[in-house]
């Protein structure tokens, strides 16, 4: 069975055709292709929002890539929540209308769970298993019990660890993308050289939970009261303390979770699932069996979205033509106690 | 019609000093508001908005919409909070709906909101933030009586 994914949620415009859920035929996103008009070259990051000026070109260019015409197509899975309302609706409505007129079926999919599914492509775990999504937008460790039942078990109270990342890089003009100058400068530098505190939870929060606001007004404002007094202040050494200090903050959440849980595998997903000191904490945890999407499964993709689809349409869940997009999903911003 | 109020300057020590003036900026804002937040990076614009949706019995935890754009909150009021740090103008705050967040029943915080100066409603509560060199905040709000 192929099946046409398309995200849409936030900044990128992507379309993808995967066969059976784990064959993927195309995966296009708009960001990454060449389009002639109306920008030469490369499409820019600020314009990959207009997803209505997107979403025609980049569907076609998936079909192309796998070589297939619109009538091969056997169902299509569209990102519907969590996401921008104006954003969700262009993939949504595109969707619908390419369904209907195929006369084939649709499904609404979940961004998050998609995130958490990316790894599953390429390196299938059995269920149960721990998620984690690492990205710009989301920070979010939960039980995974299979691809549609996901037990939240902690999030970030404040800014998602790639956000935390984007804008440390940004103030120091590391460069774009940031997380990716980060770990590229961090290689040459001192994780010692400033010890930033780790997060304050006030009680009520969740033990899982982490925090980001504190370890970035720290980085950017009050580097010299965290210095060791003796390492050079330079940026390999203020990317390689910055991102040892980040990437504690969420390996000590995981090591608990995976404790109390007893569980032993674990899928990780988001860009942020590409930094190197990441995969490298992550795959040193003793007796866990660690999945890692490939890095173009990482960031937000319509081949996840089309694989996961897969699973759902496998087993009858389809969405009515008139599927309705959400901003936010109920299950991923539980209430404190 | 009462006339637009003055500035009012606050002095915040701490993070707590801050929390606490959300709460009181939430508790005034009539419903519809929109609400101007300015300041650098790390300056306490995500505080001041976590205490505006405690003022609205918002019970879970405000996340910094840099990333998603923007973050929607149901409580006694609805809550929309935004970020407009990675948009690129006008055209781009249209085409993701964000006018008709300006003009809905609920409280809307927007930072970075320069952006999209000429749409915004001449009731806009304006709050700016500056960080002191001893690290307490100044905090100036505009448009608003506490």
């Amino acid at each position: 069975m192929k099946v046409l994914g398309i995200e849409t949620s936030c900044d990128e415009c992507s379309a993808a055709v995967v066969e059976d859920g784990s064959v993927i035929l195309s995966n296009v996103i708009a960001t990454q292709i060449e389009l002639h008009k109306p920008y030469q070259g490369v499409v820019p990051e600020i314009a990959s929002r207009l997803h209505t000026q997107w979403i025609s070109q980049v569907v076609s260019a998936a079909l192309k890539q796998a070589k297939l015409s619109i009538e091969c197509i056997d169902a299509i899975a569209v990102t519907n929540r969590p996401g921008l309302l104006g954003s969700l609706l262009v993939g949504v409505n595109f969707a619908k209308a390419m369904a209907a007129t195929l006369g084939i079926p649709l499904v609404g999919i979940d961004h998050i769970r998609a995130h958490l599914y990316a790894s599953q492509v390429e390196h299938p775990l059995e269920y149960p298993y721990l998620g984690v999504l690492i990205s710009g937008g989301h920070t979010v460790i939960c039980k995974v019990n299979g691809y549609d039942e996901i037990d939240v078990m902690g999030t970030t109270i404040d800014d998602a660890i790639g956000e935390a990342f984007d804008k440390v890089a940004k103030h120091y003009g590391f460069g774009y993308p940031g997380g990716v100058m980060i770990d590229r400068l961090a290689q040459k530098g001192d994780p010692l050289a400033f010890l930033f505190p780790g997060p304050s939870l006030q009680k009520g929060d969740h033990p899982y939970d982490v925090s980001y606001s504190g370890l970035k007004t720290a980085a950017i404002n009050q580097l010299d009261q965290f210095w060791n007094g003796s390492a050079e202040k330079s940026d390999e050494n203020i990317a390689a303390s910055f991102q040892r200090s980040a990437i504690n903050i969420l390996t000590k959440r995981i090591r608990k979770a995976l404790d109390d849980t007893k569980l032993n595998r674990m899928a990780v997903g988001g860009g942020v699932a590409a930094n190197s000191l990441v995969r490298r904490e992550l795959t040193s945890i003793d007796k866990v069996e660690v999945a890692f999407p490939s890095m173009k499964l990482c960031t937000d993709n319509g081949a996840m979205i089309a694989a996961l689809g897969y699973r759902y349409i496998a087993d009858g869940h389809v969405s009515p033509y008139d599927l309705k997009t959400s901003a936010r999903v109920a299950a991923f911003k539980r209430s404190y106690p | 019609m009462s006339s637009m109020p003055e500035a009012r300057v606050f002095h915040c020590i701490s993070v707590d000093d801050t929390f606490a003036l959300g709460i009181k900026i939430g508790e005034a804002s009539p419903s519809g508001s929109v609400i101007s937040l300015q300041g650098p990076l790390g300056s306490g614009k995500t505080v001041l908005a976590k205490g505006i949706a405690v003022a609205l019995n918002i019970d879970e935890p405000i996340v910094s919409p840099t990333f998603t754009l923007v973050q929607e909150y149901c409580g006694t009021r609805r809550l929309h909070h935004m970020d407009l740090y990675r948009l690129e103008g006008q055209e781009e705050f249209e085409s993701i709906g964000g006018e008709e967040l300006l003009y809905g029943d609920g409280i809307t915080v927007i930072e970075w909101s320069e952006k999209i100066e000429a749409l915004l409603p001449p009731h806009t509560i304006n709050i700016s933030i500056s960080i002191n060199d001893d690290q307490s905040r100044t905090i100036t709000l505009r448009g608003l009586r506490l």
